[in-house]
């Protein structure tokens, strides 16, 4: 796939609602990396992944989506690739990563860009709530994990 | 106004069938179905099953950072909230008129959030029970089979979509969590460049939004009866007008009339609104039950949204959208004015009118303003009302002489639906399901009555692994008979 001239490589998306406890994994991660001024990555948030995501990862040599994971096997984080797979978050305002990549097939004509999800286990999620402990010490791990693959650490 | 099968004689001799949560719903709603041992319906609530605590959230917080903190509350609408807790804040400061520039980007940015949640409503989440039926193959009914058979349509909605986060990202300054509405105007105008940039669009967004209100016109004229009966009910109606009577989502006065058209009250000063706008609790929901305080609350429920704003304004200000309106209003003698599905053409003919819009101010030179900010005197109190996708939405706050917040009241849209859409299920439970051995395409009809409202229960939380749709089927005595769970990879 080509790339789009002007458009950084790899897109980082992290999901989540930043005032929801451990909600707020992926678009903290996104402001710990906005830090490090990582070279041609683009770097977003937001509170779930909608369908004209498909523009957007468009173009890219790499996509890593952020999100908490409320899966009781996950016992910290996981970073594993996501292909495209028609799934029921279609029926929901949110899509999943996977459904989201089945929506770019679709919409593109083509394979979406090598894609990987970034899940970090959530345990809270109230309103008004901070990072749980155990999520926290997660998210740590997370990124020094994350920083490493990006050649920064 | 009958309450008829909102709560059953004989609970506990009843079979319960709980739809939990509603598919492409936002948020925690739950309906659940009461049957007796021939499957006839005694009763049908819907539920919401979180308590959002919203109010609470924004307690002892500065009046100014309000604004920005509320779009945290919904992941969905963030802008309709930033918008109204702005309107509040401006009577905070003491001011009642904004600068045009002002004014006109506010407009602009909420124009944008009308148009990508009405397209995502109507291209995502409701066209493949409206294109594929109901009952269809479950497989099938969702976007991606809306992608392989309708193409065109699911791109349209797709650029649709993203226009309007174009329109809010340059607006609110932001993709998300916007910044630029503050206590008294706006913190930045935009550039000759980013107006060009959504003008260069605009013509093939007023063309598609066209083609979408023709689109919901032809589903509801090729399935007439089916669309005309489902889910209908008489209500009463509230929204915003502006003075002359035209729609305007922004701002005005409120209007209710009553299930036969007769006027309640009009052009309302809505900062008063408690005078005629109540609220009830039930002990089964956390969401409140509004009312018109003159009817009391088993008389005086009403609806919102785009169907009430369509058939309650006297015309709309933009030329495509206000000649759709009058087919709108005048196709099978109005039958479509008081259809639960009539909210699906109402919504595409205010899509069509938020895109004219967008085109008017793009063509507007106050954009490029400087004049930005109004300050005045320091006032207690701040009503913010603003018509956000789903309906009318009220912003309360009393701000203490710290400048914190020591009180808020919130009735989102959604709220004001509440009882409408329980009244919407209940006549889809009568119609469709009474008697009938329970399916999931059965079950999917109370969804896409509630879905027709849009309705957002929202919590703004979509950690991975979350179950979107779980069937239970309990005997009287609260054991499970059997359960059905659709999972994320759409296995049943």
């Amino acid at each position: 796939m080509s790339r789009v001239e002007g458009k950084p490589g790899r897109l980082i998306i992290g999901i989540g609602n930043p005032s929801r406890g451990d909600d707020a994994l992926g678009p903290l991660a996104i402001e710990r990396l906005d830090a490090l001024n990582l070279a041609d990555v683009e770097l977003l948030s937001d509170f779930q992944l909608q369908v004209e995501y498909v523009l957007d990862l468009a173009g890219r040599d790499e996509v890593i989506f952020i999100d908490a994971s409320v899966d009781p096997a996950l016992a910290g984080f996981s970073f594993l690739p996501v292909r495209a797979q028609r799934d029921t978050s279609y029926s929901s305002h949110a899509l999943s990563p996977a459904a989201l990549l089945a929506a770019y097939e679709h919409h593109h004509g083509r394979p979406p860009p090598p894609c990987h999800v970034l899940a970090i286990r959530g345990h809270a999620f109230g309103l008004g709530e901070g990072l749980s402990a155990a999520a926290a010490a997660a998210f740590e791990d997370a990124l020094v994990f994350l920083a490493r693959r990006l050649s920064v650490a | 106004m009958s309450l008829e099968l909102e709560t059953a004689t004989n609970p506990e001799a009843l079979r319960r069938v709980a739809i939990e949560p509603i598919s492409r719903v936002e948020g925690h709603g739950k309906v659940t179905l009461l049957l007796d041992e021939d499957d006839h319906v005694r009763q049908a609530r819907l539920h919401i099953v979180e308590f959002r605590g919203f109010e609470k959230f924004v307690q002892g917080r500065p009046f100014w950072e309000i604004p920005v903190m509320v779009q945290r509350l919904c992941g969905i609408c963030p802008v309709s909230h930033h918008l109204a807790a702005s309107k509040a804040m401006d009577q905070i400061v003491g001011v009642d008129h904004l600068t045009p520039t002002a004014e006109k980007l506010r407009r602009l940015m909420h124009y944008g959030q009308i148009l990508q949640s009405h397209a995502l409503h109507f291209f995502h989440l409701s066209s493949p029970d409206l294109l594929f039926g109901f009952d269809s193959d479950v497989a099938r009914r969702n976007i991606v089979g809306v992608a392989a058979e309708y193409p065109d349509v699911a791109k349209q909605g797709v650029l649709l979509r993203k226009f309007g986060q174009e329109v809010i990202r340059i607006t609110a300054g932001k993709r998300v969590h916007g910044t630029s509405a503050i206590p008294g105007g706006v913190n930045k105008n935009i550039s000759k460049e980013e107006r060009d940039f959504l003008l260069k669009d605009i013509y093939p967004i007023i063309g598609w939004s066209r083609d979408a209100v023709h689109l919901a016109a032809r589903l509801f004229e090729q399935n007439l009866d089916l669309y005309n009966s489902f889910g209908r009910f008489r209500a009463h109606n509230l929204s915003l007008v502006r003075a002359d009577g035209a729609m305007d989502l922004y701002h005005g006065g409120l209007r209710a009339r009553d299930m036969d058209g007769k006027t309640l009250f009009d052009h309302l000063e809505y900062s008063h609104y408690w005078e005629h706008i109540h609220e009830q609790v039930k002990s089964w929901s956390y969401m409140k039950f509004p009312f018109f305080r003159e009817l009391g609350p088993e008389e005086g429920w009403y609806r919102v949204g785009p169907l009430t704003r369509v058939t309650q304004c006297d015309f709309i200000p933009t030329p495509f959208a206000d000649h759709e309106r009058r087919d709108f209003l005048a196709f099978d003698g109005g039958s479509a004015t008081g259809a639960t599905l009539g909210y699906h053409w109402a919504r595409m003919i205010e899509m069509l009118h938020a895109a004219e819009m967008i085109k008017e101010l793009l063509h507007d030179d106050d954009l490029l303003g400087s004049d930005l900010v109004v300050t005045g005197e320091r006032r207690e109190r701040g009503v913010g009302m603003i018509e956000a996708p789903r309906g009318t939405l009220i912003h309360h706050y009393r701000v203490d002489e710290n400048d914190l917040v020591v009180r808020a009241n919130l009735i989102v849209s959604t709220t004001h639906n509440n009882q409408a859409m329980n009244e919407s299920i209940r006549q889809v439970a009568r119609q469709h399901l009474d008697g009938r051995k329970l399916t999931e395409g059965l079950l999917n009809h109370i969804e896409v009555a509630v879905r027709a409202f849009d309705p957002c229960l929202s919590c703004a939380t979509h950690a991975l692994g979350r179950m979107p749709l779980e069937v239970e089927l309990l005997d009287a005595e609260g054991g499970r008979l059997d359960a059905v769970s659709r999972d994320m990879q759409g296995c049943c």
